[in-house]
C-alpha cells in the first residue's frame, strides 16, 4: 500500500495538535480526516473506515481516547489504534500498554505522549500499518 | 474490597445460577485501582422482574437475555436509556442477530456474551466491563473525595501547561524545518495561534496565582475599608477595551454604597473574574449589568450579563477547578478554568454565598451576599 492511499483519522480537542498532527501526517504522505470531539470521532467511525486512528485521551470527558479505541476495535478489529495525550508519568497519571493485562482493556496499539517529533510519528505509523 | 451489583436478566434458570456460581469467588484487580472488585448477584427471570429490581437496588452491571417470555431485552435497555441510569449492560444472547445487536449497541450495551458461554468468557467479559466502569467512575470519585482533589488537580495543572508548550513547540519546529514554505508569510497562522497560546498560558499563570495566593495561610492580611462600588468601577475600566471589542455595554448600578472590612485584592479578584466573564461570555451588542446593594445583614453583589448562558446541568460543576464548559459557543473562548472556582474561595473566605441562575441563550446572573458582621454600610 501506498502512504498516499491511506486515510488517518485524527481526533483532538486541541486545534493546534489537531492542526500539526494533520499537517506533519498530510507532510509525510497521509490522507487525514480531523475531527474535534469523541462525539464527532464516533459519528465519522460510524460511516468510514479508516486504515488507523490517532485519538487524544482527554476531550469531552476524561476518557474520551479509552471510550474511542474501544468504540472503534468492536467495529473494526484490524484497524491500528494510537492513543495520544498529555498526561504522563511527571502528571501523576500514567498508562501503558506493556503487559497482556494492560493490553485487555486499553484497545490501543501504541500508547504516545505528545510532543513526538513529526518522523517518529511516521515510523510508527509506517510500523504500525507494515509499510 | 468493594463490591460490584450485577443483575442477570434470563428466563434459564441454569444461566442464572451458573453466573451467580461463576462470578461467586471471581475479582478484578486493576494497575492503579485501590481495591480488589467482587461481584454480588442477583437473578431475575423477567424484564418485568429485572426492572423492579434494577429500581430498588440500582446494579453497576446488567447481564441482559434478550429473548424473554414477557417484554424484550431491548425494551428494558431502552428503559434504562430513557432514564439515563449508569448501568453498564452486556447482552447475553444465543442468536444475536445483527439487528438486535445494531438496535442494542446504539441503546447503549457494551459487549455482547455468546450463549452458551463458558466460564472463561464470562469472567472476562466481566472483567473487562469492570474496567471500563472503574474508569468512568474514577474521575468522577475524585472530584467528590476531597482528599484526591489536589492530586487531580496537579495532574490537570501540568495537563493545562504543557499542552500550549506542545503546541508552541510544534509550530516552532514547523518553521525550523521550513515546512510550510520558505517565507515568513507561509507561518502567519502558526504565528497567530502561538500569540493567543501564550496568551492563554499568562491568564492561566496570572489565574494560578491568584490561587495559590487565596490557598496559602495569609500572614499579613491587608484588612481595610474597601468601598465596592470603587472596585467596581476598576474592573470595569480593566475590562473595557475587551469590552469594545465586542460591542458589550457595561453599567453599574449602585443602590446602596456598600463598604466593607476586606482585603482588596481580594474584592478586585472577585469582580475582575466575573466582570470579565459577563463580557467574555457575552454576545455580541450584549449588556452587561453590576448592581451592588445591601441588606440588613448582607452586601449584594449581582453580575448578570445576556450571554450564552449555561444549561442546568453544566452549573453543576462551574465552580470546580479546570472545568469549562466546552460546546460549540464557548470553543473558540479560552479561559484558565481557574476563575470561577477562585472567586468562590475568595467568597467563602468572608463567609459570604455565590449563587448563578442561568438560561441558555438568554443570560446569567451571579448573586454574592457578604455577610455584614465585617461590613460598614456608609
Amino acid at each position: 500500500m501506498k502512504k498516499s492511499d491511506i486515510t488517518i483519522l485524527v481526533a483532538d480537542d486541541d486545534p493546534d495538535y489537531l492542526f500539526q498532527t494533520v499537517f506533519n501526517l498530510e507532510k509525510a504522505g497521509y490522507k487525514t480526516v480531523a475531527v474535534e470531539s469523541q462525539a464527532e470521532a464516533e459519528s465519522v467511525i460510524a460511516r468510514f473506515k479508516p486504515d488507523l486512528a490517532i485519538f487524544d485521551l482527554m476531550m469531552e470527558s476524561d476518557d474520551s481516547g479509552f471510550i474511542l479505541c474501544y468504540k472503534i476495535k468492536r467495529k473494526y478489529p484490524d484497524v491500528p489504534v494510537i492513543l495520544a495525550t498529555a498526561v504522563s508519568h511527571e502528571t501523576g497519571l500514567s498508562f501503558s500498554i506493556d503487559s497482556d493485562q494492560e493490553k485487555s482493556w486499553i484497545r490501543a496499539d501504541r500508547y504516545l505522549e505528545k510532543g513526538i517529533r513529526p518522523e517518529q510519528l511516521d515510523q510508527e505509523v509506517m510500523k504500525l500499518l507494515k509499510l | 474490597m468493594a463490591v460490584l451489583k450485577v443483575l442477570v436478566i434470563d428466563d434459564e434458570p441454569g444461566i442464572r445460577s451458573g453466573v451467580s456460581r461463576i462470578l461467586k469467588n471471581f475479582h478484578v484487580t486493576y494497575p492503579f485501582m485501590d481495591e480488589d472488585y467482587t461481584f454480588d448477584v442477583t437473578e431475575a427471570a423477567t424484564g418485568e422482574e429485572g426492572i423492579t429490581i434494577l429500581e430498588r437496588d440500582m446494579p453497576d452491571i446488567l447481564l441482559l437475555d434478550n429473548k424473554l417470555p414477557g417484554i424484550q431485552g431491548i425494551e428494558v435497555l431502552e428503559y434504562i436509556r430513557k432514564r439515563n441510569y449508569d448501568i453498564v449492560v452486556a447482552m447475553i444472547t444465543s442468536y444475536a442477530s445483527l439487528d438486535v445487536a445494531i438496535r442494542a449497541t446504539r441503546d447503549g450495551a457494551i459487549d455482547f456474551i455468546p450463549k452458551p458461554f463458558t466460564p472463561q468468557e464470562l469472567k472476562s467479559s466481566i472483567e473487562n466491563i469492570t474496567k471500563q466502569q472503574y474508569l468512568k467512575r474514577i474521575t468522577h470519585k475524585m472530584k467528590q473525595e476531597g482528599k484526591k482533589i489536589r492530586y487531580q488537580f496537579l495532574s490537570v495543572l501540568s495537563h493545562e501547561l504543557k499542552a500550549p508548550l506542545n503546541a508552541l513547540e510544534g509550530y516552532l519546529r514547523m518553521m525550523q524545518g521550513k515546512q510550510a514554505g520558505e517565507l515568513i508569510d507561509d507561518y502567519a497562522t502558526p504565528i497567530e495561534r502561538s500569540l493567543q497560546r501564550i496568551q492563554g498560558m499568562r491568564s492561566l499563570i496570572m489565574d494560578l496565582l491568584d490561587f495559590t495566593k487565596i490557598r496559602l495561610e495569609r500572614k499579613e492580611e491587608k484588612i481595610e475599608e474597601v468601598n465596592l462600588a470603587e472596585v467596581a468601577s476598576e474592573a470595569i475600566i480593566t475590562v473595557q477595551p475587551y469590552a469594545i471589542q465586542m460591542d458589550v455595554t457595561i453599567n453599574l448600578n449602585v443602590k446602596s454604597n456598600v463598604i466593607i472590612m476586606a482585603d482588596p485584592g481580594d474584592m478586585e479578584i472577585v469582580f475582575n473574574n466575573l466582570i470579565s466573564n459577563a463580557v467574555k461570555y457575552n454576545k455580541i451588542g450584549g449588556k452587561a449589568e453590576i448592581t451592588i446593594d445591601s441588606s440588613d445583614s448582607e452586601a449584594i453583589l449581582v453580575i448578570s450579563d445576556t450571554g450564552i448562558g449555561i444549561t442546568k446541568n453544566d452549573t453543576e460543576n462551574l465552580f470546580t477547578e479546570f472545568v469549562r464548559i466546552k460546546n460549540e459557543k464557548t470553543r473558540n473562548i479560552s479561559g484558565s478554568g481557574l476563575g470561577l472556582s477562585i472567586v468562590k474561595k475568595v467568597v467563602e473566605l468572608y463567609h459570604g454565598t455565590i449563587k448563578v441562575d442561568s438560561t441558555p441563550d438568554v443570560g446569567t446572573v451571579f448573586t454574592i451576599r457578604l455577610p455584614k458582621k465585617t461590613i460598614t454600610s456608609a
